[in-house]
């Protein structure tokens, strides 16, 4: 075996290695499991609602980050993908309580289908776009990614049955096989453990074969073709991997919302999951995250200090980028590099 | 459709394809030449509009407004390429979207603290804001036969700046290999500078174009950044002559779209015509550099 | 022009409110505590000119009513929704549960609004709307604690429909975003429109060109043109629609919001000789108008649109029936019924609400003109319906208090 197929993590190998590595986030999921008790204690329940928007979104970009970070794709079509697993969770809500079936189907306010159902519908999304769009790479890549998402935005505003512009209100009681997890404190669990799980998953998936062959042809896709390997296959299996999670992540906003419109859809949100991956950090799984929930959290506090918070904003990003080229995760110290994410 | 309509909608269709191109021009120059994405080109486009409007309102005369609104954008570029965007050249794309994504809420919000948030006028003098009867069944708004007139103007003098004078040859000299080009004692940094400033001034043109027919308002860039980006990547990245023909194509499409198709087809038809045509070539019709 | 926004409305604020300047996650109950009403709008983006119109007349209501309701202290919030429906939502719940507000108003549009209303009506809030009247609101999904104090949005193109009507126009070419707002109007229009239509086109909310629909309209030769375009499309629409030289060959009818004091500095001279259909007008004769014009000039140094004047109306709405109940909303079925039997001078002259909580209230028309001072004002020309409620009262099944 050549050089760059070689499992390379060490971190894996040992237990202090893998906690050298990865304090970062442990610390960060500690923090964020506190959260509701916290909130209990101030009395301020917004406070969880806001971390559970803030928990959804760093699901997106850490699968965004996959394909971005490890694999050089510059999507801009999450939005539409996370649009589609919270349409799904929506519309068959939609049809439970309104007793009409869905073409043939009845519909479900039950999870255990609706989000299977939702994962796997986005999944399939992506393996339709990611087999056009994966013909092109660089700049063009990033363009006809966004033409899909504003293909999607289109459709759902055209969709008048499920409200069209004003989104569709989910007026039946969710349930997950007849537990009731919409309680904000449990919801708000399930959503941080579907992130660890995410993070775990995404972090083994890195450093798999599959990975190793992934990051490989994101700096010198020759190189692989050269060694009698099809990158396109490893690059298309990852797009879907990422948009099936992204799916997940926008099910679980469709249920924690109990709304859903097309602005979830609409490409400046697909434009906010690259800020979030990139200012959070490419380098590393993890990275992400970090950039999730600072971003949420300005979005929050800013507008409410002064109605100019776009200027602090846009200045705080542009020193960002200028100054920590690793993004927020390089506070914790440098990693090395991964792949020419983007180049 | 009547034959005169068809013809009407067809000079629309050409119309909205120029003054795309416009928009496009200057993207797609930075684009080609220093590899340079940059976002910021809307917020140039809707500092050109402000400037021109406000140029108006003071002198009350059309065409120093112009003059002073596109030089000042051509500066504004300048200032932005010297201080923040020089170091991102030979950055990844990602951080330059992002950066010029930073400076986009920047300027919106410098334009709102300056000229408040009520849209502005810009003002056509007499003769440009009525319209003139070109056949028997068809009445044409005058300015958009100046807008039609410029985009052309425009079109041809790059096309000979690029192809056909020493300056141009430096630009794609230094589009194409850097390190040689500064060997041979061209001033890589002046060049892209200039090639920048330019870039910026063909952006404030097409804002106060623009601004003359739509509205003069903050984030009035960011609906055109998409087009401009549409037609650049259809073009062929740093293509002049692919950002025209694409520019036409679109503008056609996207009008007989909006008449013929119900309205949210009539949206996605350009998206639609892009996955279509990155799908068949994935370089764009004209790839640079190939 | 914003700092301007700033310190008047600090000035309200200094005499009569207190912003809660403490920090969002605060806690603020205690015994005895003031009212507390968030007030979300969009302030951000281009649309902000709108949010400061409305949150402007809101200001200038309290500035009116002065440091009490019904004996009791008051608090107001505010909130920016930047016109997107999921900040609009998460805006609304900040304020619902880290500030407990219990009295909400100020969202413009209907995707907004409709994001929105239904944490704010689950949580037991009261929602007093200052523009949006979205039809679902004033039939199916119409609430106890849901008033619209502007319209319900078909109500002005009905007037616009009566207009025409009148004055037997025949071929009528209709345009607007295709968005439910939009279907609403044409709705509204088409009920008291029986004439043709020459089209119904709907177009991409928020396009900036319409040569080709402006094309379109002029080879279809229609008697008059009605459109509903909001914001910066209107701004685009009109400036299009007069360098095409259709003013003068085709009139121009609309409804309120696309041709007001929001947008006539940016279109200029262009919109001189367009028709409005509304519920307002700066020259309403009523004495609570002049005062309420007379001030706003004076304290904001610009003419009010429409969207001022109804939450000017909203603020003292509130104010009403608040003082009616003295002070104790909590008690929410008497505030209800204050707020359903409310009396106040409107700006409008007579005003009452239906059983779905909508205006019953005149619609007029007004031109646009150029005033004494050369400004472009829409000025009154007839008053077309008297005493209008709205079409939904039958889809509404109004729950017993």
């Amino acid at each position: 075996m050549p050089e760059p197929m070689k499992h390379s993590a060490p971190e894996a190998s040992s237990f202090a290695g893998a906690l050298k590595s990865t304090w970062p986030i442990l610390v960060a999921l500690g923090a964020l499991a506190l959260v509701p008790t916290i909130s209990a204690a101030i009395d301020n329940p917004f406070l969880i609602r806001l971390f559970t928007r803030a928990v959804i979104f760093a699901i997106v970009a850490v699968a965004l980050n996959f394909v971005l970070g490890f694999g050089a794709m510059v999507s801009m079509m999450h939005a539409a993908f996370f649009g589609i697993g919270a349409y799904v969770v929506a519309i068959l809500a939609f049809h439970d309580f309104d007793g009409a079936p869905l073409w043939i189907f009845p519909g479900t306010s039950n999870l255990a289908v609706a989000i299977p159902l939702a994962v796997l519908v986005a999944a399939f999304g992506a393996l339709l776009t990611g087999v056009v769009s994966l013909r092109t790479s660089g700049a063009y890549f990033i363009m006809i990614t966004l033409a899909f998402n504003q293909m999607l935005f289109y459709f759902f505003v055209a969709l008048q049955k499920y409200g069209g512009d004003d989104g569709l209100q989910i007026l039946a009681d969710l349930n997950f096989a007849g537990l009731n997890i919409s309680k904000r404190v449990t919801f708000y669990y399930v959503a941080l453990g579907v992130l660890a799980a995410s993070l775990i998953f995404f972090g083994r998936l890195v450093n798999s074969r599959f990975g190793v062959i992934l990051r490989a042809t994101a700096q010198n896709e020759r190189r692989v073709v050269a060694l009698g390997i099809s990158p396109l296959r490893y690059k298309l299996a990852a797009f879907v991997i990422s948009g099936a999670v992204t799916g997940l992540a926008g099910a679980l906003w469709a249920t924690g919302q109990q709304f859903v419109s097309p602005s979830d859809v609409s490409w400046v949100r697909s434009a906010d999951y690259v800020v979030m991956a990139v200012l959070g950090g490419m380098a590393r799984t993890w990275g992400p995250v970090f950039g999730a929930v600072v971003i949420v959290l300005l979005e929050a506090l800013l507008p409410s200090a002064t109605q100019f918070w776009q200027l602090p904003f846009g200045i705080i990003v542009i020193l960002i980028v200028v100054y920590l080229q690793g993004g927020l995760a390089d506070l914790f110290g440098r990693a090395r590099p991964s792949s020419g994410g983007g180049r | 459709m009547s034959f005169s309509l068809f013809i009407e909608q067809l000079l629309n269709g050409v119309q909205f394809g120029v003054m795309l191109f416009l928009i496009s021009a200057g993207l797609t120059l930075v684009f080609g030449i220093m590899n340079l994405i940059n976002l910021a080109h809307g917020a140039l486009y809707m500092s050109g509009a402000f400037i021109a409007a406000a140029m108006i309102k003071y002198t009350g005369n059309f065409f120093v407004a112009v003059v002073v609104a596109v030089v000042a954008t051509a500066g504004i570029g300048a200032v932005m390429e010297r201080l923040i965007l020089r170091r991102f050249y030979a950055r990844d794309h990602l951080d330059q979207v992002l950066v010029t994504f930073g400076l986009i809420l920047v300027f919106n919000d410098l334009v709102r603290l300056v000229w408040g948030v009520v849209p502005v006028q810009l003002r056509l003098p007499g003769p440009f804001s009525g319209s003139v009867q070109l056949m028997a069944e068809v009445q044409y708004p005058a300015f958009r036969l100046v807008i039609l007139a410029v985009g052309l103007l425009v079109a041809l003098g790059l096309y000979f700046v690029v192809v056909h004078t020493r300056i141009g040859m430096w630009i794609r000299a230094g589009a194409s290999n850097r390190p040689m080009a500064s060997a041979l004692g061209v001033d890589v940094g002046l060049i892209f500078s200039l090639v920048f400033a330019a870039g910026a001034a063909l952006a404030g043109l097409a804002g106060l174009m623009a601004g003359a027919i739509s509205s003069v308002q903050v984030g009035m860039g960011e609906p055109v950044l998409i087009l401009a980006l549409v037609v650049t990547v259809i073009g062929g990245i740093g293509s002049i002559r692919g950002a025209f023909l694409a520019a036409l194509i679109i503008g056609i499409v996207d009008t007989f779209g909006r008449v013929l198709l119900p309205p949210a087809l009539g949206s996605m038809v350009i998206f639609m015509l892009m996955a279509a045509i990155l799908a068949w070539r994935p370089k764009g019709l004209f790839p640079v550099n190939a | 022009m914003q700092g301007h926004f700033h310190k008047a409305a600090l000035a309200a604020l200094a005499g009569s409110v207190s912003l809660v300047a403490q920090p969002w996650f605060a806690t603020a109950a205690f015994a005895q505590a003031p009212i507390k009403i968030g007030f979300v709008t969009t302030m951000s983006g281009p649309e902000g000119v709108i949010g400061r119109d409305i949150a402007d007349g809101f200001n200038l209501a309290l500035k009116h009513i002065g440091p009490k309701m019904g004996g009791r202290d008051y608090q107001v919030v505010y909130g920016d929704d930047q016109v997107k429906p999921d900040v609009g939502r998460q805006v609304v719940d900040k304020m619902l549960e880290s500030d407990k507000v219990q009295i909400m108003s100020g969202i413009i549009f209907s995707n907004v609004l409709l994001a929105s209303v239904k944490p704010i009506l689950d949580a037991g809030a009261f929602y007093i709307s200052a523009n949006a009247g979205p039809t679902a609101m004033a039939g199916k999904q119409c609430h106890p604690h849901f008033f619209g104090v502007a319209f319900q949005n078909d109500n002005n193109f009905e007037g616009l429909g009566q207009y025409l009507k009148d004055k037997g126009l025949k071929k009528i070419y209709f345009l607007a975003p295709n968005y439910p707002a939009g279907k609403d109007m044409a709705a509204g229009f088409k009920r008291f429109y029986k004439g043709e239509m020459a089209a119904e086109v709907f177009t991409a909310f928020g396009q900036l060109d319409y040569s080709a629909e402006i094309a379109q309209l002029r080879a279809a030769k229609p008697d008059a043109v009605v459109m509903f375009y909001p914001g910066g499309m209107g701004i685009n629409f009109v400036k299009q629609y007069s360098q095409a030289g259709l003013m003068s060959q085709i009139p121009l009818f609309t409804g309120p919001g696309t041709v007001d004091q929001t947008t006539l500095p940016a279109i200029g001279e262009a919109a001189l000789g367009m028709y409005i259909g509304a519920m307002w007008t700066e020259f309403g004769e009523n004495p609570a108008n002049k005062k309420f014009v007379a001030d706003f000039e004076a304290s904001y140094n610009r003419i009010p649109s429409q969207y001022a004047a109804m939450s000017y109306d909203t603020g003292r709405v509130i104010n009403a029936a608040v003082e009616a109940v003295g002070g104790k909303i909590e008690d929410k079925a008497a505030f209800q019924k204050a707020l359903e039997n409310v009396k106040f001078d409107s700006v409008r002259g007579s005003f009452k609400f239906t059983p779905n909580h909508f205006p019953v209230q005149d619609y007029h028309l007004a031109q646009i003109e150029k005033d004494s001072k050369g400004r472009l004002v829409g000025a009154f020309r007839q008053t077309v319906l008297k005493d209008m409620g709205n079409a939904y009262g039958d889809d509404c099944k109004m729950p017993a208090p």
